[in-house]
Order: C-alpha cells, then sequence, then structure tokens
C-alpha cells in the first residue's frame, strides 16, 4: 500500500508525524534555551494534532480526549511552566550552542536509520497506515535520548527527556491506537509530577553549584573516589 | 479484595496524613502505624491467598508470586520505619534537614510503599509502568534532601537516568500492546497481564521480543543491572539511610518483578520459534556482567553505602541470572534469595546507618573500632556481612548454594564464574570490613541511640531460613516457582 | 521518447529556451518593483533591467592589464552553460527534447561548471574583493550541493526517474498527494536557491560596498558586455530555480501537448507562478535582515538536514509494504 492509494486525511497524518520528527532535530541543534522551549511546544502540538487527525479518519473513541490531554499537557502547561522556570532563573538569554552540530546531526540521521530498520518487524505486520510512524516515534525517542547525552543544561535536558515522551505518546497512537485511558492518564499524571520535581531540581542545583551545567555534577565518579 | 485494598489504601492515608501533620514527634509514630496496618493486611491477603490460590479483580491480581513479595514489602517497610523513627530525629537534630524536610520525608515514604504495592499487586502492564515511575518520582526528592552538592547530584543522575530508562520500557510496554491487538478479541484487554499470558503463545514472536529488549533496559535500569547501574550507588550513598534500605531492599526487587513478568509473556510467545530461550539468555547475560562487574568494584569503594550498593547490584544480578536460567530448581533458588537478600541488605543498611552516626561519616577509612564502641552496631555489622557474603549457616548460603547447584545442571562452564565472583565479592567485602569492625576506635567516640530491634529481627530471620525453610513457606514458594517456571520443585 | 526528438519539438525548445533569456530581466525587475512598494518606494518600472542591460551591451569593455583570456572568456562559458541549463528545465510544456536528453543531474553540472568560471574570472584579476567573492562563493556552493543533490533525489525516488520531465508527468499523474518528503524537499529547494541566486539573508542582490557581498564581488571588475552578460546569467538562473521550483511542486497547468491553446496557458500558468513566487521573495527579503556570513553554513546544513529527512522520510513513511 504506498501512499497515494491512501484517503488524503491519512496521508496528512503522515505529514505531520514527519514534522514532528523534524522539530526533533530543531531541538536538537536549537541553541536558544527560549527557542527550544517554542519548538517543544510545536512538537506538542504536532503530536496533538496527529492524534486527533487519526481519530478523526476512523479510530475515533477515546482518541479526540487522549489528543486534547496531549495539547493540554504537552504544548501549553509544560512549556508554560519551562518558560516560567527559565525566567525565573533568569535563563531567558541563555544559549549554548551544541559542541560538534554536524556530528550530533549525523548521529540523529543514523538513529532515525536504526529506529527504521529495529522497527521493521511491526511494518511488516501490516495492522493500519499509521505503522510506519512507529519509525518515526522511535526516533524521536533515541533523537530525546541524544539530546540528553549531548547537552550539558539542565533545561535542555528537562526538553529532551520530554520529548521523549512525546515520541512514546506519538507511538502509542500510531502502533496501537492510543493506549488504555487509565494507562494514559496514569502516563500524563507522572509527567506532570515529574515536571513539578524537575522545576524544584533546577533551583537546588543551582543553589548547590551555582550554574545549571550539569557538567559540574561530577562529585562523584569512581575515578574521583580514589584520588580522595 | 478488602484485604487487598486495606494493603494499598493503609499507605495512601498515611502518606495524606503525614502529609498535614507538622509534629515531628507523631509523624514518625503515624508511619510506623500505616506501615503496621499496611502488614496487617498483607498477611491477612496472603492467608486469603493460601486458601483460594489467587485474587483477582478491579484489574489487580494477587497470586503466589507477588503475595510474597507484597509481605515482604510490607514487612520490609515496617521495620524500616521502625529504624527511621530514632534515626531520623537525630538527622533533624543534627541539622542536616528542617521540619518540612522531615515531612516530605515521612509523606514520601508512604507515597513510596503505595507505588511498590501497587506495582506488585496490578494486573496491567500500563499501571506497573505508572507505579515504577511513581516509585522515581517519590523517592527522587528524598535522595537530595541533605541538600548538598553530592546529594543533588546523585537525585539528578537518579532522575534522570531512571526517566529515560523507564521511557523505553514505556515503548516496550506499547510493543506489547500492539501485539496484543492482533490476538485477542477486545483489544482494551491488551495490557491485562492474565489475559496475555493465557494467550501468550499467539502474540507475535519479532515483536515480543523486540518489546523484551526495550523493557530489559528499561526496567533493569531499575534493577541496577550493569552498565545501566551508574544511578544507584549514587542514590544509595547519598540519600537518608532508611530510604537506601528501603531502596536496597524493596525497588530493586520490584522492578526484577515486573522483568520476570514480561519475560513470562515474552516466553510464552517464542515458545515455538527457534530461539525459544531468548529472553533468558539475555537476562543470564545481563545479570552475570552485573554480577561480575560489581563484584570488582566492590574493591575500589571509599564510602560504606556506596560499597553496599554495590553489593545490591552484584546479587540483583546473581537473581537475574537466575531467572535467566529457567527452571524450578534455579527459580526456586531465585526467590529465596530475593527474599533473604532483601532482609539482610535493609539490615546491613539499617546498621550502617548507625555506624556513620557513630564515627560522624561514611567514609570507609574513618569508621573504626565498632564493636568496642558499641558492641551491638559491630556484631551485627559482622554478622549481617557474612550472611550477605553467602556464609553458612545463613539463608543467603542456601539460596546461593541451590543457584550454583541450577547452574551445574543448565550450564556447567558458569558455575566457575559464578564462583570465581562470590569469591571476589567475599574478599571485597571482608578486606573493608575487618578494620570498620574490630580496629582500634579513635580517641571519644561515643555510642549512639540505636533500635536495634529490626536488625535483629531480619538477621534472626535469614538464620532461620538458612537452618530450616519451614514448610509453609517452601510450599509458598514452590507455588510461586510453579507459576513462573511452569513445575513443581518439591 | 523518441517522438520528442522531431525537428518540430527542437523548435519548441529553442523557442523555450528564447524564452528563459527573455522572461528573466523581467522577473528581476518585477521582484524589484515589489520590494520598492512594500518599501514605500515608487520603484524602477518593471522593465528596467531590460534597459540596464541594453545600455551596458552597448558601453566600451575595459579589462584589467592584469586578466588573462580567460577572464574574457568567462562572462561567454558562464552565460552559455547557465541558459543550456535553464533550457532543460520544462517551462511552459513538458515535452521537451533536451529534457529527454538531459536529466536534473546534468542540470546541477551545468550549474556547477558556470559558478566554477565564476568563481576562477572573480580570481583572475588578483584583486582582493574578486578572491573572496570567489572563497565565499565556493564555500557556499560546497554546501549547497549536496543539500541539492539530496532534495534531488528524494523527487528522483518519488518519480522512479531523474528525469525532469517524467518527475513532472508522475506529479501530475498522482494528483493531489500530501508526501511529507516532498514537503522537506520543497523546503530544502527553496534554501539552496536562495542560497546559489545570492538573496538576502544569504547574500545581498543590490548592494556592492557591503564587505559581506558574495556575488557582486566576484563580477567586480566587469564592464561593458561582459557585465551585462554576467548580469543576465544570474537573471536566468534564479528563472531557473523559480521554474523548477514551480513546475515540480505545483505542475499544474504545464502544457501537455504542442497544441497553441494548451501552450498559451501553460505559459500564462508559469507566468503567473512566477510572479507569486516574486511577489513572496521581495516580501521574505523586506522582512529578513542578512545573516552573518559564518551562520551561513548553518543556514545551508539545515538545508541538507532537510533533503535527508525527506529522503528518509521517503524510505519511512511512504514505501508501504
Amino acid at each position: 500500500m504506498s501512499i497515494a492509494e491512501l484517503p488524503l486525511l491519512q496521508q496528512l497524518v503522515l505529514v505531520l508525524a514527519a514534522l514532528v520528527l523534524f522539530t526533533s532535530f530543531v531541538l536538537l541543534e536549537q541553541a536558544r534555551l527560549v527557542a527550544a522551549i517554542h519548538a517543544f511546544a510545536w512538537q506538542g502540538a504536532l503530536v496533538a494534532a496527529v492524534t486527533t487527525v487519526v481519530a478523526a479518519s476512523g479510530q475515533g473513541g477515546h482518541l479526540y480526549f487522549s489528543a486534547l490531554l496531549t495539547l493540554g499537557l504537552k504544548a501549553v502547561l509544560i512549556p508554560w511552566m519551562l518558560h516560567r522556570l527559565v525566567q525565573r532563573l533568569d535563563l531567558d538569554g541563555h544559549a549554548d550552542s551544541l559542541r560538534r552540530p554536524a556530528l550530533v546531526i549525523m548521529a540523529g540521521v543514523a538513529l532515525v536509520i536504526f529506529s527504521y530498520w529495529l522497527v521493521l518487524p511491526i511494518v511488516e505486520q501490516e495492522l493500519s497506515f499509521t505503522r510506519n510512524i512507529v519509525a518515526i516515534s522511535l526516533a524521536v525517542v533515541l533523537l530525546g535520548l541524544l539530546m540528553m547525552a549531548s547537552r550539558q543544561q539542565a533545561v535542555v535536558q528537562v526538553l529532551g527527556f520530554m520529548s521523549m515522551e512525546n515520541g512514546l505518546f506519538l507511538a502509542a497512537v500510531s502502533a496501537t491506537g492510543g493506549m488504555p485511558l487509565v494507562v494514559e492518564l496514569g502516563v500524563a499524571f507522572d509527567v506532570l509530577v515529574a515536571m513539578v520535581l524537575f522545576g524544584v531540581f533546577f533551583f537546588q542545583i543551582r543553589e548547590s553549584i551555582d550554574t545549571l551545567d550539569v557538567d559540574r555534577l561530577n562529585r562523584l565518579t569512581e575515578a574521583l573516589e580514589n584520588e580522595e | 479484595m478488602t484485604a487487598l485494598l486495606l494493603t494499598l489504601l493503609a499507605p495512601v492515608a498515611g502518606a495524606v496524613v503525614l502529609g498535614m501533620l507538622s509534629s515531628l514527634h507523631r509523624a514518625g509514630w503515624v508511619n510506623v502505624t500505616a506501615c503496621a496496618v499496611s502488614l496487617a493486611a498483607a498477611l491477612w491477603l496472603a492467608w486469603i491467598v493460601a486458601a483460594t490460590g489467587e485474587i483477582s479483580g478491579l484489574s489487580f491480581r494477587v497470586d503466589a508470586f507477588n503475595v510474597y513479595l507484597v509481605v515482604l514489602t510490607t514487612f520490609v517497610g515496617l521495620t524500616t520505619s521502625i529504624f527511621s523513627r530514632p534515626y531520623m530525629r537525630h538527622v533533624c537534630d543534627s541539622g542536616r534537614t528542617g521540619t518540612t524536610g522531615m515531612r516530605i520525608y515521612h509523606a514520601m515514604y508512604q507515597g513510596f510503599m503505595f507505588t511498590m504495592l501497587l506495582a506488585l499487586t496490578t494486573d496491567n502492564l500500563g499501571i506497573l509502568w505508572v507505579a515504577i515511575e511513581g516509585a522515581t518520582l517519590t523517592t527522587v526528592l528524598l535522595v537530595s534532601l541533605y541538600r548538598t552538592p553530592e546529594a543533588v547530584e546523585a537525585a539528578w543522575k537518579y532522575f534522570i537516568l531512571c526517566g529515560v530508562g523507564i521511557a523505553l520500557a514505556l515503548f516496550g510496554t506499547v510493543l506489547t500492546y500492539f501485539a496484543a491487538q492482533h490476538v485477542l478479541a477486545d483489544p482494551e484487554a491488551g495490557l491485562t497481564w492474565s489475559i496475555l499470558y493465557e494467550n501468550a503463545g499467539a502474540l507475535e514472536p519479532a515483536v515480543m521480543s523486540l518489546a523484551f529488549v526495550f523493557l530489559l533496559v528499561g526496567y533493569g535500569t531499575k534493577v541496577g543491572l550493569v552498565p545501566m547501574h551508574q544511578w544507584l550507588p549514587d542514590a544509595h550513598s547519598e540519600g537518608p539511610t532508611p530510604m537506601s534500605a528501603v531502596l536496597s531492599g524493596l525497588l530493586l526487587n520490584v522492578a526484577l518483578y515486573a522483568l520476570i513478568r514480561v519475560k513470562m509473556l515474552v516466553d510464552g510467545s517464542l515458545a515455538t520459534t527457534s530461539t525459544p530461550r531468548m529472553a533468558g539468555y539475555l537476562l543470564m547475560g545481563f545479570g552475570m556482567l552485573s554480577f561480575l562487574v560489581a563484584g570488582l568494584f566492590l574493591h575500589r569503594q571509599r564510602d560504606i553505602k556506596r560499597m553496599f550498593s554495590y553489593s545490591s547490584i552484584e546479587h540483583m544480578g546473581l537473581m537475574t541470572f537466575a531467572f535467566g536460567i529457567g527452571g524450578p530448581l534455579a527459580t526456586f533458588g531465585a526467590l529465596l534469595h530475593m527474599l533473604v537478600h532483601s532482609l539482610t541488605k535493609s539490615a546491613i543498611f539499617i546498621t550502617v546507618g548507625h555506624a556513620a552516626q557513630i564515627a560522624g561519616t561514611q567514609s570507609i577509612d574513618h569508621i573504626r573500632g565498632l564493636i568496642r564502641t558499641q558492641p551491638a552496631v559491630g556484631w551485627s555489622l559482622l554478622i549481617g556481612v557474612a550472611a550477605v557474603a553467602g556464609f553458612p549457616p545463613f539463608g543467603v548460603f542456601t539460596s546461593e548454594f541451590l543457584l550454583l547447584t541450577a547452574t551445574m545442571d543448565a550450564q556447567p562452564w558458569l558455575t566457575v564464574a559464578l564462583l570465581t565472583g562470590l569469591a571476589v565479592a567475599f574478599a571485597g567485602l571482608f578486606r573493608h570490613l575487618q578494620p570498620m569492625v574490630y580496629g582500634a576506635a579513635p580517641e571519644g567516640q561515643q555510642p549512639v541511640a540505636a533500635n536495634m530491634l529490626p536488625v535483629y529481627a531480619h538477621l534472626g530471620l535469614v538464620l532461620w531460613l538458612g537452618l530450616s525453610i519451614p514448610g509453609f513457606l517452601a510450599r509458598w514458594l514452590d507455588r510461586a516457582t510453579e507459576l513462573i517456571a511452569g513445575a513443581h520443585l518439591l | 521518447m523518441d517522438h520528442l526528438l522531431t525537428p518540430t519539438a527542437w523548435a519548441w525548445a529553442a523557442v523555450q529556451a528564447l524564452l528563459y533569456a527573455l522572461l528573466a530581466p523581467l522577473l528581476a525587475g518585477w521582484i524589484r518593483k515589489c520590494k520598492a512598494r512594500l518599501q514605500n518606494r515608487r520603484g524602477a518600472p518593471v522593465l528596467q533591467p531590460y534597459r540596464d542591460l541594453y545600455k551596458l551591451m552597448g558601453k566600451e569593455v575595459r579589462v584589467a592589464h592584469t586578466a588573462s583570456p580567460l577572464f574574457r572568456a568567462a562572462p561567454y562559458i558562464v552565460f552559455t552553460a547557465t541558459w543550456l541549463a535553464a533550457a532543460t528545465v520544462p517551462l511552459a510544456a513538458n515535452i521537451l527534447p533536451t529534457a529527454a536528453i538531459a536529466d536534473i543531474i546534468v542540470l546541477v553540472g551545468l550549474l556547477a561548471l558556470a559558478r566554477f568560471f565564476l568563481a576562477l574570472a572573480g580570481m583572475d584579476v588578483g584583486t582582493p574583493f574578486g578572491g573572496m567573492g570567489a572563497s565565499r562563493e565556493m564555500l557556499v556552493a560546497a554546501l549547497a550541493e549536496p543539500a541539492m543533490l539530496m532534495a534531488v533525489f528524494t523527487l528522483a525516488m518519488t518519480a522512479h526517474s531523474t528525469n525532469l520531465a517524467s518527475v513532472i508527468d508522475a506529479q501530475l499523474g498522482a494528483g493531489l498527494v500530501l508526501r511529507p518528503s516532498l514537503l522537506f524537499a520543497l523546503a530544502a529547494l527553496v534554501l539552496v536557491a536562495i542560497a546559489e541566486t545570492g538573496r538576502i539573508p544569504v547574500d545581498n542582490p543590490s548592494t556592492h560596498l557591503e564587505l559581506t557581498m558574495i556575488h557582486e564581488a566576484m563580477i567586480l571588475e566587469y564592464s561593458g558586455r561582459h557585465l551585462a552578460l554576467m548580469e543576465w546569467a544570474a537573471q536566468i538562473k534564479l528563472v531557473l530555480y523559480g521554474v523548477l521550483i514551480a513546475n515540480i511542486f505545483v505542475p499544474w497547468g504545464i502544457a501537455l501537448s504542442h497544441q497553441p491553446a494548451s501552450l498559451a496557458a501553460g505559459l500564462g500558468a508559469i507566468v503567473l507562478k512566477l510572479a507569486i513566487l516574486g511577489a513572496v521573495l521581495a516580501a521574505a527579503e523586506t522582512v529578513l535582515a542578512k545573516m552573518r556570513l559564518f551562520r551561513v553554513p548553518a543556514f545551508l546544513n539545515l538545508a541538507l538536514l532537510l533533503g535527508l529527512l525527506g529522503l528518509l522520510g521517503h524510505v519511512i513513511l511512504e514505501v508501504g509494504a
């Protein structure tokens, strides 16, 4: 079944999913903190849009609710909380660029290919038109991981973490047409609590090392201990 | 069902009350009471399960496997709360945390108990995930309770690593749900473990093995399997000692429990393929790696709690390895090991907490002459370490002996690696232990107010289990073995 | 494809190539006019570029005494290569013998040839400006070319052909299909086009005095008809990219036969599309500021990334089992 045979609405889902992947790359490369938060909000909105369109193209049911949940949580609430935290921490103008952007981007592309290869058994299952998006969502998860590994700024790491969660939401929608409602609510609750705790931690980290570069959190390495 | 709900709701009520209670003195007692109620309810629950086989409903499922972990969890929760009452008062008096910190501590302690129990009793893989993530969320603030740079760093590492790991586990859960949708008539039930287990043979093997890899990495992070173990020594050494005791004694168990439940599904799905034991081999590989690496790391530790957290990694590796071997003997041994390790390790952490209070530091080089200063602490530490290192006549010896026998049966050449690992770990522990217990006490080292009752209870139980496993417990573990491995041992 | 290689078809191809050359200054004038309007100026008439070219053609050619014969030959080579490249892109009709014998990779190659001689000519006289412009041009080219190829490959994979006419045919045949890969390829091509034609934010076409100029720095030493040819080549290149983007991504309206009516409709369609594109470009140039030169690699890396994502998106999302 190639894309040209799908109804227009389902083609739209694929386009939106591809855009989600693109926002992941934007997040990966974005140096300015506030712009990165905006990119994250866009990603959340796109995931919500994917969910809505999947719901509209036949899956229906509680997916509408889950789209609303994603929109509220990932596109509005969490970006807003991060924005406020960044303001309170006086990090508005903060920017730290990647150390080796080309390398990181290439690694990101490699991850996309890797996730495609990984989920091939699912693609072969041929359940619904969204199965191709599973590779995209896994790629978004892995790109979030890459972002956390390549950045040292605490807020950016949190963005990476949250974008991983976006990938998971996308996976749930694309592979299975949404998890059961109670699980989805539980996951959303966990994410929200995690965000509040991250906020608490920003202040604790700043209090203890005067910066949010978690690079500087290096007291507890095995090597250092031997020198003491 | 009432017993189950009571077990779960006691910690919830405790958390709510403790969150509002400002009196420190009463908070300690409320904490103990909530744990005691939960334990009593858990025992009642175990009684019912022993009589009827299993309880299910409201998307809960309690069978022989998890009910024993529920009892263990509530029991260790109770003894640790008894220990934590005077210990945390000492912490508060010494100014390492304030009243707000204490309130958070108590509320989160009960919240943590709740998430553990929920993870154990739920029948829904999604809720299991939510509960295990919840366990991270409730404990992460406790790790940073002292607000030192080290504590904050440890908590951040813990948060990020476990968060990432658990996110991968969710991806694995999604894949499982995906596989279930092809099979089940009611796709909404695709996360219910019991239904999945009944239909495990029909689940698509390719998808399930992919899901298992994600779940293994995800929950394996929580178990502390090498190389995802980085957070574990930090979180254990920097958090308050009661937290180390429950993390080591309970959280790791629960994560392992989740892994085993998933493994049962994957085994069912892969049974007819060319690689029926893929999941088992993966567990064996990760388990053996953790076991050996942690044993080596024991030697280079300078912090006493760090050292024992590596010992926990080592033992979790051993259990993972044993569950990987599969078969009734190894499974029985692993279940027994889970039990005795939890009891011993929490006893050790409690003792270590007192030892650190006596010496005023956690540095191994500065803890000296415990037996002279406070014989109860010194002897407890000595006996606890002897037990955890696998000396007869303690229970750990029994379970390790069973595991060695099972390994001899299944993979004879791995017995050598196992014995070497045990010897290395033994040497690592005793090398550091000897001066701490026997060395000359520094001038002016004073004993502290210590409630050693929990330690005695734990070590006594471990000793009892080493001398003779009571019949009811043996039958109990045997039923759990039957559930997991598909065959009786006894 | 044999039916395409008839004398009539060649005649039409020649007409189309002529149209490129004739339309090019018009588009340049139109963009300038739009920009002036957006900036609340009256601006020069739309036909001003024709007058400029005419005037330059009549002027005396002054060549620096350090210049080699290459310097004199370069304008002709650059103009011919660009014009030939343009001739392979279907403008009003999709039946084109040039398009049948030269695919999209030849197009990229011809443009690279033109750029190569442009850069050589810039360095030939030995003035600092020329060398600086040439080195910058090569920097941009080195980054833009892979991005362009990536976008082109995405198109080729979708249409199963590297032939432009076939790509357009495939697009027309499929009807309205939302392809994520084409979206990314379009974005990549737009970015490449902006960089290659020296528009804001990469280069500023309407200045001679900034130290940041690229294209203008290379042709600073030219005068008379040489300069006219260089300017004209640049204008043709702009039209070429405009037509490429317009006809590949919005192919509707292009003539599929040699009937006068459909050809007229095709011509009307392409003029309309170019007018819209020109207006959009003018608006974008009014809003955006030129970026610093060392930000240009990031800009083009984005284009490369978009091209790559287009390719991956095609493989992952569109090639269903």
